[in-house]
C-alpha cells in the first residue's frame, strides 16, 4: 500500500483552512484565536505583571510563563485528563522556548508575561496552533517584538512529504510528525521537534516546506491583527 | 515602503535603505526599518517611529496618574496604578499637614482611597517614588473611576486637552485622566453615565482621524449641549497637559 492522496483530500503541501482573530478576551491584556483544520486554539496574555511567589522573580529580565491545555472534551472520545501532566509540562515548556527569543523583557524586571493556551478542540498541531496564537497575542498585548512567530507541523507519511499532519496523518503507523516555528522575516527556527524516522534528505524537505508553509500563516496573522483596528 | 498612518504588525518592514532613522517602537536590521510593535507609522522627516496601538502602562518619571492605596507602611503608602509595579509615597511627599510619631496614618489616606499623584522617582528596578506635593494633586472623593488601555490617554487628553474639556463641558462632570489610564469622572450619576460612554468611544475609535469632530458631534447628540471643540477652554486640572503631543495631537 502506498500513501498516494491525503485522507482528507488535500494537496501534499496544501494546509488545512484557517482563520484568526486578535481581541477575543476583553478582559485579558492580550488574545487571539487561531483555528486550523479541526484544531482550535486560544490564547490569553496577561502582563507584564508583578510575579509571585517571589523566588521566581528576576531582577535582571522579566520573565515568560506559558500555560498549555487541552480541554478534557477537545479531543478524539477519549477524556483528556484535566490539569498539568508531563506531555503539557513540556509543550509549555516548548512554546516558552519559541517565543522567547522574539521578546525583550529587559525593561520589566521582576515582572511577569503570562501566557495561556487553551485548546477547546483538537485534530493534532496543537503545540503549533498555540505558538501562532500566542505571538498574535503578545503582538496584541503591546509588546516588543522583534517578529512573529509562525508554527506548523510537516512530516513523512510512509513515502510523502506532507505539511500540517491532522490527527489520522500524525498517528499513522509508518511516519514521523516534524513542529517547526520559525520566524517569518528573518526565516530563523525558534522550534524543532520530531517524533518518528525520517532520512537526512527527508528532514531538509520537510523543514523546507514547513518553512514554506508559514508565510502562509504569516499573512493569516497578519491580516488578523490588522483587521482588529479596521472599521 | 509603508505609508504614513498605516498599521504595522511586529516584524514588518516600514521602510528599506538608510535614508531613514528607527525611531521609537522600530528598529534598524541592516538596510531595513523594522516595526517592534503593533503600531501606527508615524513619518516625521527622516524618523520613523511608532505610535503604540497596545500595551500597559509603564511608569515614566513627572506622569501625574490616578493611584489607589492598597497598604500603608511604617513610613507612607502604597499604591497601585495599573501598572506591573506599584509605588511608595513616603510621608514626606504625602502631604504638607504635620504627622505627629506615632499617629494611625489611615487617617490621611486609608487602604481604597484614591488620589492622583505625580511620579517622582523611577529607579532602573522599576521601584517607584509619587508625590502628592504639586498644583492639582489630591485625594479623590466621589465619583467613579474607569480604566482605559494607557496607550490610548494622549488621545482621550487630546491637543491641549481639547477633547476631555470637550467631554467636560457637555457632560458638566469633573474629569481626571492619569497617565496610566485610570480616569476619575465626577458628576450628576446620569452625566457620569454619559461622559463614561463619551471616554470609551474615544477608547475604541482612538486610531481613527478626525476624532474631535465626531466626538463634538456625538456629544452633542447625547447631551444637547452644543459644544465647539475649537473654542474648547483648556484644561486646568488636567494630569497631563505635560505630553499632548504623544499621539500626533493635529486631527
Amino acid at each position: 500500500m502506498t500513501y498516494a492522496k491525503r485522507f482528507d483530500g488535500r494537496g501534499m503541501d496544501e494546509l488545512r483552512p484557517m482563520s484568526a482573530k486578535v481581541g477575543i478576551i476583553p478582559r485579558a491584556d492580550g488574545s487571539a484565536m487561531f483555528k486550523i483544520g479541526k484544531t482550535v486554539a486560544l490564547c490569553a496574555v496577561y502582563g507584564p505583571r508583578d510575579l509571585h511567589p517571589k523566588f521566581m522573580q528576576n531582577p535582571e529580565t522579566g520573565i515568560l510563563r506559558v500555560n498549555y491545555n487541552m480541554m478534557p472534551f477537545s479531543g478524539h472520545g477519549e477524556r483528556v485528563r484535566p490539569g498539568g501532566g508531563r506531555r503539557s509540562k513540556e509543550i509549555s515548556m516548548v512554546i516558552e522556548n519559541a517565543l522567547l527569543p522574539v521578546l525583550d523583557l529587559k525593561e520589566y524586571p521582576n515582572s511577569v508575561v503570562d501566557v495561556f493556551v487553551e485548546l477547546p478542540q483538537t485534530d493534532a498541531g496543537t503545540r503549533c496552533a498555540g505558538i501562532t496564537a500566542a505571538a498574535m497575542a503578545l503582538a496584541d498585548a503591546g509588546l516588543e517584538m522583534k517578529d512573529l512567530v509562525c508554527a506548523v507541523a510537516a512530516g513523512r507519511c510512509e513515502d510523502k512529504i506532507i505539511v500540517d499532519l491532522n490527527y489520522l496523518e500524525d498517528s499513522h503507523e509508518d511516519g514521523a510528525d516534524v513542529p517547526v516555528a520559525v520566524l517569518p522575516n528573518s526565516g530563523k527556527v525558534t522550534l524543532l521537534q520530531m517524533d518518528g524516522e525520517v532520512t537526512r534528505e527527508q528532514i531538509k524537505e520537510i523543514i523546507a516546506k514547513a518553512k514554506e508553509a508559514c508565510k502562509k500563516i504569516y499573512e493569516v496573522q497578519k491580516a488578523a491583527l490588522k483587521a482588529k483596528f479596521v472599521r | 515602503m509603508v505609508k504614513d498612518k498605516e498599521i504595522v504588525v511586529p516584524g514588518e518592514t516600514i521602510a528599506t535603505g538608510i535614508s531613514f532613522l528607527p525611531g521609537k517602537g522600530a528598529y534598524r536590521d541592516n538596510d531595513k526599518i523594522v516595526a517592534q510593535r503593533l503600531g501606527i507609522v508615524s513619518i516625521d522627516g527622516k524618523v520613523i517611529k511608532l505610535i503604540p496601538l497596545a500595551g500597559k502602562y509603564i511608569p515614566k518619571l513627572k506622569d501625574r496618574v490616578v493611584g489607589m492605596v492598597i497598604d500603608v507602611l511604617m513610613t507612607g503608602w502604597r499604591l497601585e496604578f495599573n501598572s506591573p509595579y506599584s509605588a511608595v509615597m513616603t510621608l514626606k511627599d504625602a502631604t504638607s499637614e504635620f504627622i505627629p510619631r506615632g499617629v494611625d496614618l489611615t487617617q490621611y489616606y486609608a487602604l481604597g482611597d484614591y488620589v492622583v499623584c505625580q511620579i517622582v522617582n523611577v529607579t532602573s528596578q522599576k521601584l517607584i517614588d509619587v508625590s502628592m506635593k504639586g498644583p492639582g494633586l489630591r485625594k479623590l472623593r466621589g465619583g467613579r473611576i474607569i480604566e482605559v488601555n494607557s496607550q490610548k490617554v494622549p488621545r482621550i487628553i487630546g491637543k491641549d486637552g481639547s477633547m476631555v474639556s470637550m467631554v467636560k463641558q457637555a457632560t458638566n462632570c469633573d474629569v481626571i485622566v492619569g497617565q496610566n489610564g485610570w480616569i476619575w469622572i465626577d458628576g450628576e450619576p446620569e452625566n457620569e453615565v454619559v461622559a463614561v460612554k463619551a471616554i470609551k468611544k474615544i477608547e475604541e475609535d482612538a486610531h481613527l482621524s478626525g476624532l474631535t469632530d465626531k466626538m463634538a458631534v456625538w456629544l452633542e447628540k447625547e447631551t444637547g449641549v452644543k459644544v465647539n471643540p475649537a473654542a474648547a477652554p483648556p484644561a486646568e486640572e488636567q494630569a497631563t497637559e505635560e505630553h499632548p503631543h504623544h499621539f500626533g495631537g493635529s486631527q
